[in-house]
């Protein structure tokens, strides 16, 4: 395909859906498709059928559209009307009034006026709910594959990196390292072969932005991927998406088969030299190949374990080659950047985290869903104005950031703003963009205990620190909150943590005990509450030595 | 006023305490220095109170030698652990990858020359606990005495250091699993 | 290839720059506690007890495969090292089934060793007791998963010097086991050519010759250098004398 060709298919593309009367949108990702969101589908185009609406109306199936706790979601494109909690005969009753008749189904109304919509700033979600997951062309239509033809036919691998490094944008997984240097090291790594991978094995409890960035809008991701492949020199890429998503990797293979189709992969891109594939490896389900090196361990055939850095990935990584690897989120950001500019990119957020960053809220909050928020936004109103807050009647507590690696942020801190920097100062973490809201009724020593079980069960075994010390921070967890816990073992407590956090191997066990830590600086009185001295208790190190033969 | 010495024997094979004595003509120096208020060694039978230093021998492996673990906590100012068993469970604590019940069946029915029976419902006779534990994981231990068992002169340095008033700092001389 | 300078606890030291920082100390005679390290295999950093500072960063770096840089400032012997390094056989004891009292190589383990050079005097954290399988279903040897401390010796060795490959990892975290082939008992592997080297890198007692009694086994790991010159040197050293 040359770009002449990719403008054509995007103008036919436009005009057909231009013939359309009105294009329904339904969410098809995995959360409202876990709730009834199918038989919405087939609903609707039941109900088009039998009015013979079929070439009048188009139906697409598209990426989140963010109120996941509302769902399913159906949206009238045009007028921009979005409907909530559609099941079967809701899904007629849009057909017949709104469409056939002209009036809006009151009671399933979504007010898209709200907070919860006005506050958001949508970069990497910015299809999702507009084009359909499953066609390159609607993709294309929407100004896909552009950056990729600029990329590759105006830009030279190292004016794209630059391009990167200006736009300021940090690695999405959580750690936040600056995308474009690390480009750059790949770029200027000697070896006739790269990798470029993209780590899509999301796993933190409560996390589901990379899913729905797969799920939604596949082919950003191959994009952002190919553009990564130019501006390093790699021709080679791996997508290792966990087993537990199948609708993202049936989405993935089907963007693949239409990219290689369109010849957008594959050999000599845009007439140019660049040549380029990309290949799925599924993860078995073990988090702790989410590390990059276990990653790479992985996807070559190994048991997923990690290793020692230095060195990097980017110098010696998937057998032995310079590897490129980023998170899905970062990859997504890629095409918009190249289109429109590094500064534009650099413009939004702050100075130091900019563009801006998917959340999955979940847990005590009222809108519970996939949001969109410029770097920088204070916390308070993520929590507050688009998450609607805690449930009726109790009160916020805490927001978990960066899931078991992370740390939790209490209510004194509500004004803070989210970025990079300012996370890391209350002992969290960005994460890759998992948010958990605990309310009054949440029990910090649970939360805690729960993220500490999650790494006893997640830990590789390979380094002592990990494998035995998770076992042991999470006993001292249980015999606590089971107020079977002395003041000795607050401090062994304390100190198990501090040591496991110094001395694991990989990220997975330096961050494991964070969540104990964090919630011990905050909530340092719901652990003390619960420990008791039994009759008698001598704590250690009372022992005088001038109370002996005295 | 001499300081007021006591031994206990918990789950152990009293090995620790030959050892105690193979101190042989030192037990004379000992006997100078210390009161033996309380020993396997010794006729008393009830733990007494104020006691300035109590050697522990052997794991806690059932409900008397908890109940007496803590007895000796409440009433002694030092405890030492005495051996590898109290230290860290060692032969004692072999069991404890077994289940219990295993264990009753394997010592008294498949064992048994006569009368196989699980003794239960005995209030004389103690409840063996699910594991053996080392004693610092039932009480708080001040000192610990390694070596299965610890030769007579790790003891007799121990216990020397004791006497002086202070804590023997074993690892530094005497450290020995096994 | 570079020679380096750098400095190990206050001294300056020079070092090639594709050795790693344990080499390099070794060389100058600085003592860096190890288990999983063994002079002939590669590493893998996975015991922690070689974990050093170095100036500038707060992390802390295993010796064994860190490499060094120009100027480097290593600390090997901190406060903080000792502590965690004796919170590591802590952990190491506290996760298997360790009665020195009767264990073949009581006197001549490394855990043991490590254990004293640690000062440990007792396990802080409790015991676990985990309930692990013991396999004498080989001809000479026995497996003792009680004893075994996860250092992944002998599944290097096997796969890297003898070329079997017949140990490897099954389960993750704590129920992490060494098995052998398909996790099938030892005597019925296809790939093992009890050849033994398993028996002698393994720091304690969880692979042992069978017949010995408590304390009769003592390991020696130096036929690994003698095998790993003469393939990459072309070199056969003398095993008894010091030099090489």
């Amino acid at each position: 395909m040359t770009v002449e060709e990719l403008r054509e298919v995007a103008e036919t593309e436009r005009a057909r859906q231009g013939n359309f009367r009105h294009r329904i949108t339904y969410c098809s990702a995995a959360g409202c498709a876990s709730c009834g969101g199918i038989a919405v589908h087939e609903a609707l185009a039941k109900a088009l059928k039998a009015r013979n609406l079929e070439n009048e109306v188009e139906l697409a199936g598209t990426g989140c559209m963010g109120l996941c706790g509302e769902g399913p979601l159906v949206r009238i494109v045009g007028d921009g009307t979005l409907y909530q909690r559609v099941d079967v005969a809701v899904a007629e009753k849009i057909i017949e009034e709104h469409i056939v008749q002209g009036k809006k189904v009151a009671e399933n109304l979504v007010d898209t006026t709200d907070p919860f919509f006005a506050s958001q700033v949508k970069i990497v979600l910015e299809n999702c709910g507009t084009t359909d997951s499953e066609k390159i062309d609607d993709y294309i239509a929407a100004g896909g594959y552009e950056a990729l033809a600029k990329a590759v036919t105006e830009l030279q691998p190292a004016g794209v990196v630059e391009e990167i490094r200006k736009s300021g944008l940090r690695g999405r997984g959580g750690a936040g390292y600056p995308t474009g240097l690390k480009w750059g090291i790949v770029r200027k790594a000697p070896g006739e072969q790269k990798y470029v991978v993209c780590n899509a094995d999301e796993g933190d409890p409560g996390a589901f932005m990379d899913r729905s960035v797969l799920e939604g809008d596949p082919h950003r991701v191959l994009e952002g991927m190919a553009i990564g492949g130019y501006a390093v020199g790699a021709s080679q890429g791996f997508i290792y998406v966990r087993a537990e998503y199948p609708l993202a990797i049936e989405r993935l293979r089907l963007a693949i088969k239409h990219a290689e189709r369109a010849g957008l992969l594959g050999n000599r891109i845009f007439d140019s030299q660049f040549n380029f594939r990309i290949d799925i490896r599924i993860g078995a389900g073990a988090f702790v190949c989410g590390e990059e090196t276990a990653l790479i361990r992985s996807i070559e055939g190994k048991r997923g374990r990690p290793r020692p850095r230095p060195p990097y990935p980017s110098e010696k990584g998937l057998w032995g080659a310079p590897t490129l690897i980023n998170n899905v989120e970062t990859f997504a950001n890629i095409a918009p950047i190249i289109r429109k500019g590094g500064a534009w990119f650099a413009a939004i957020g702050t100075p130091k985290s900019t563009g801006t960053k998917v959340f999955a809220l979940a847990g005590k909050i009222r809108n519970t869903g996939l949001i969109e928020v410029p770097m920088g936004i204070p916390l308070r109103k993520i929590i507050f104005d688009i998450g609607g807050g805690t449930p009726e009647g109790t009160t916020f507590k805490a927001a978990q950031t960066g899931g078991p690696s992370g740390g939790c942020i209490p209510a004194e801190s509500l004004d803070l703003p989210v970025d990079y920097e300012s996370l890391a100062t209350v002992g969290s973490i960005m994460g890759s963009g998992g948010l958990i809201v605990m309310d009054s009724t949440s029990n910090m020593v649970d939360v805690a205990k729960y993220f500490m079980e999650f790494c006893v069960d997640e830990s590789c075994g390979k380094c002592v620190p990990c494998r035995v010390g998770t076992v042991h921070i999470h006993g001292l967890l249980e015999k606590i909150s089971e107020g079977r816990g002395t003041t000795d073992d607050l401090a062994l407590l304390e100190e198990l943590c501090q040591m496991v956090k110094d001395t694991s191997l990989c990220g997975l066990g330096q961050s494991a005990p964070n969540p104990v830590l964090s919630t011990l600086r905050f909530f340092r009185n719901e652990y003390t509450e619960l420990l008791h001295a039994p009759e008698g208790y001598v704590p250690s190190g009372t022992a005088n030595e001038k109370s002996i033969a005295q | 006023m001499k300081p007021r010495v006591a031994t206990a024997w918990l789950g152990g094979c009293s090995g620790c305490h030959m050892s105690f004595l193979d101190m042989d003509e030192r037990l004379i120096e000992l006997a100078d220095k210390m009161d033996l208020v309380y020993s396997p060694i010794i006729d008393i039978k009830n733990f007494p109170g104020n006691v300035d230093v109590t050697l522990v021998e052997g794991a806690v492996a059932n409900t008397e030698h908890e109940e007496m673990a803590h007895l000796i906590r409440r009433n002694s100012r030092i405890v030492v652990s005495f051996g590898d068993c109290a230290v860290t469970g060692n032969v004692t604590a072999m069991r404890n990858s077994l289940t219990r019940e295993a264990v009753l069946d394997r010592s008294y029915v498949q064992l048994a020359d006569i009368t196989p029976q699980i003794p239960r419902d005995y209030p004389t006779i103690a409840e063996l606990m699910t594991t053996a534990r080392p004693l610092h994981e039932i009480i708080t231990v001040d000192a610990f005495i390694h070596g299965c068992p610890p030769t007579a002169d790790q003891i007799w340095y121990a216990v020397s250091q004791l006497l002086e008033g202070k804590i023997p700092a074993l690892s530094n001389v005497y450290l020995r699993y096994g | 290839m570079a020679i380096l300078t750098l400095t190990i606890n206050g001294e300056h030291v020079s070092g090639k720059d594709d050795e790693s920082l344990l080499a390099i100390a070794e060389q100058h005679g600085i003592r860096i506690p190890t288990l999983c390290h063994l002079d002939g295999l590669s590493d893998v950093g996975a015991c922690r007890l070689c974990l050093v500072e170095i100036e500038g960063t707060p992390r802390l770096f295993p010796a064994c495969t860190t490499k060094p840089r120009e100027g480097m400032v290593v600390s090997t012997d901190t406060e903080r090292l000792r502590k965690y390094r004796r919170m590591i056989i802590e952990f190491l004891a506290s996760e298997g089934n360790h009665q020195c009292a009767v264990c073949v190589v009581n006197n001549h383990c490394e855990l043991q060793n490590m254990a004293y050079e640690t000062a440990l005097t007792h396990v802080s954290v409790p015991y676990l007791y985990p309930k692990k399988e013991l396999d004498a279903s080989h001809e000479n040897f026995i497996i003792d998963r009680n004893r075994c401390i996860l250092c992944t010796r002998c599944v290097r060795v096997c796969h890297e010097v003898e070329g079997a490959h017949t140990w490897d990892i099954a389960g993750r975290g704590i129920d992490c086991e060494i098995i052998s082939d398909l996790n099938q008992p030892w005597g019925t592997s296809e790939s093992c050519t009890s050849c033994g080297k398993c028996v002698l890198v393994c720091p304690t007692g969880a692979l042992i010759e069978k017949g010995e009694a408590v304390s009769e086994m003592e390991k020696k790991t130096d036929f690994l250098r003698y095998i790993v010159t003469a393939r990459q040197k072309r070199e056969w050293v003398n095993l008894d004398s010091d030099e090489e």
